[in-house]
């Protein structure tokens, strides 16, 4: 068995533990063992700004997700079939699309002589640009677009798992279909919520292009400051230590969440 | 890649026509520069006259950041580029911890013969920019902003600002709104610039972090007014943007060559070195792209029309106007300590 699984194995170490067990190890060692990285990581106020913020972003961004993204899974779950993957094609094609292109999108789309304000101004509706781009706002609309398909998906295939049968029973018990959606659905719906809420909290919290271009510079998120750390303090120690507390952080959000659902069950295929 | 091989394969044609002897086909460096228009351009200007006139290889590498590069290299012990041209501070900086080669200007005529603050013991200047006050015409069709002063004073000159996301360029100017003499900056007095900067912020739309994203506000009227380096404003005019800038209180600015410690080819670095700072070959960089040559002697040589010569930021009197930066003092303890500021200055 071991010698079946070992080339496996031998590619794992290779491109997973020893980057990563590198990456840790030069967090703590420049010319002898060191824990000044992770003193700066903990008592300067710029990391628990941007850890703080990274974090706010990353909630905003997937309660966002969660309310967009709910009702297109259940629509597309409750349409015929060749609906659904009309449906689930619009929200995957975006999704082929360059982070960097989709960025310069929203540029376009949000700037102070972009379309939303030309329109907006057009129609009357104000009489100065509104500043909707270069700041927060901006960037979570754009990490919205990029993430969605992230929620989608896991709903959708957890809504596929639920049996039609029971709503009926609800429906034939005398229930409302909102009160069969809110008894019923929504709970068997769960795992994919929290699966898919996972999944784009996760992988927000290690956005940087989207930030970067559409943040206005006040927005430094996490993996900002990993390349600031390069670039300021020329030390790749420093950086280290802030992407090893970032992956921590992960790792506890994945073993709490693993806590309440078995991850496979919805991420893999059974 | 394509232009690597482009050259390379020039330089083979060359030895086969029988330009240069077999033996001098030997000598080779990899010289490291930014990439893009600009690479180009002194490929055109200075690189490809200079190994045909040197007899020698220019294999030529590119990075926009050279300096964790160049630390990696380095620290393995084994470099593989020789000559970088690069930011003057990072030559300072890593000459101070052992990355650069200290250069001995006996070999590099050329370089000895420019003014002292255009080189330092690891490095020489090889081209000018300059941080400018750049506006849209549109927003100010005539008495457009012409100083910091302005560029501060929100009430008589209203509309939206960018600055660049770094302390570098931005703290002179900051001084100099608050009326400090372009040459009389150094060292800064980083309180008073951070105090200043405090007072502009509010009105700061956007902080940006590479050039086209410069060129790219100011061109989609997205600001009205921001620092900027003047190729990337000239570019965007020559498209046929209705911007303007203005090389009064401009920060000075130069890349410079320097070679690697330990560079697999240091004897040709050296000499190539030399040959890429020949004024004549510097005066042709200009004739590709909006940068002032890096030796002043370039003006000399009659290759630069007078009307040229008056739009470029090293010119004689347009340097006049400007603050000259002091990488220097960007390289000393104040100035990295300035540099880390400003990351909490820009996080409150």
């Amino acid at each position: 068995m071991l010698a079946l699984v070992s080339p496996a194995l031998l590619v794992i170490l290779a491109l997973i533990v020893l980057p990563v067990g590198w990456l840790a190890w030069q967090s703590i060692y420049h010319d002898g063992f060191t824990l000044e990285n992770y003193r700066r990581v903990f008592t300067e106020d710029i990391y628990w700004r941007s850890f703080a913020l990274t974090f706010e972003i990353s909630l905003a961004v997937t309660v966002i997700a969660l309310l967009l993204g709910y009702p297109v899974a259940y629509l597309a779950n409750s349409v015929p079939k060749g609906w659904s993957i009309l449906i689930l094609s619009l929200v995957v094609l975006p999704f082929w699309t360059s982070v960097l292109v989709r960025a310069y999108a929203w540029l376009a789309l949000l700037q102070r002589t972009g379309v939303i304000n030309q329109l907006l101004r057009y129609l009357d509706v104000i009489s100065e640009p509104l500043a909707l781009v270069h700041n927060t706002f901006g960037t979570v609309v754009a990490t919205v677009h990029i993430l969605l398909p992230f929620m989608v998906l896991p709903l959708y295939a957890t809504m596929q798992k639920i049996p039609g049968d029971l709503m009926q029973a609800g429906a034939s018990l005398g229930a409302s279909p909102s009160l069969t959606f809110f008894r019923v659905f929504l709970p068997l719906s769960l795992p994919g919520v929290l699966a898919g809420c996972t999944m784009v909290f996760v992988l927000c919290l290690g956005f940087y292009i989207t930030p970067e271009l559409l943040g206005g510079g006040r927005t430094v998120m996490v993996s900002m400051l990993v390349s600031r750390n390069v670039e300021l303090y020329n030390q790749f120690g420093a950086a280290s230590a802030v992407a090893v507390v970032l992956l921590l952080s992960v790792l506890a959000i994945f073993f709490v969440v693993s806590r309440f659902i078995s991850l496979d069950r919805v991420l893999g295929q059974k | 890649m394509t232009m690597k091989r482009n050259l390379r394969l020039g330089c083979v044609l060359l030895g086969a026509v029988g330009l240069t002897t077999a033996a001098d086909a030997a000598e080779q460096i990899t010289f490291v520069s930014q990439g893009g228009a600009y690479q180009q351009a002194q490929t055109v200007a200075i690189l490809d006259p200079s190994a045909k006139k040197l007899g020698i290889t220019i294999n030529q590498d590119s990075i926009p950041d050279a300096w964790p590069a160049i630390k990696t290299q380095v620290g393995s012990g084994k470099p593989i580029w020789d000559v970088v041209d690069t930011p003057t501070g990072y030559c300072l900086r890593g000459g101070e911890q052992g990355l650069i080669e200290k250069l001995d200007f006996s070999k590099i005529p050329n370089a000895a013969a420019m003014p002292e603050a255009y080189r330092s013991p690891y490095s020489v200047s090889y081209e000018f920019y300059s941080s400018v006050l750049a506006y849209s015409q549109k927003t100010f069709p005539k008495d457009a902003p012409n100083s910091w002063a302005d560029f501060w004073d929100v009430k008589k000159f209203p509309g939206r600002r960018a600055l660049r996301n770094h302390p570098i360029a931005t703290l002179e100017a900051a001084l100099m709104a608050d009326g400090v003499a372009p040459d009389k900056l150094y060292p800064l007095d980083v309180d008073r610039a951070f105090k200043k900067l405090e007072e502009i912020k509010p009105n700061i739309t956007v902080w940006w972090t590479s050039g086209a994203q410069s060129a790219q506000l100011l061109n989609d009227g997205e600001v009205d007014m921001e620092m900027a380096w003047n190729g990337r404003v000239s570019a965007v005019a020559k498209e046929g943007a209705k911007v303007g800038f203005t090389y009064n209180q401009g920060i000075l600015q130069s890349t410079s060559l320097c070679i690697l410690k330990g560079a697999p080819n240091l004897d040709t670095a050296v000499k190539f070195l030399n040959e890429a700072v020949d004024p004549v070959h510097q005066a042709n960089l200009p004739l590709q792209i909006d940068y002032g040559p890096g030796n002043p002697k370039a003006f000399e040589t009659n290759v630069i029309k007078p009307e040229r010569a008056a739009q470029l930021p090293s010119e004689p009197v347009n340097a006049a106007k400007q603050a000259l930066m002091s990488y220097a003092w960007w390289s000393s303890p104040a100035g990295e300590a300035a540099e880390k500021r400003w990351a909490s200055f820009m996080q409150k």
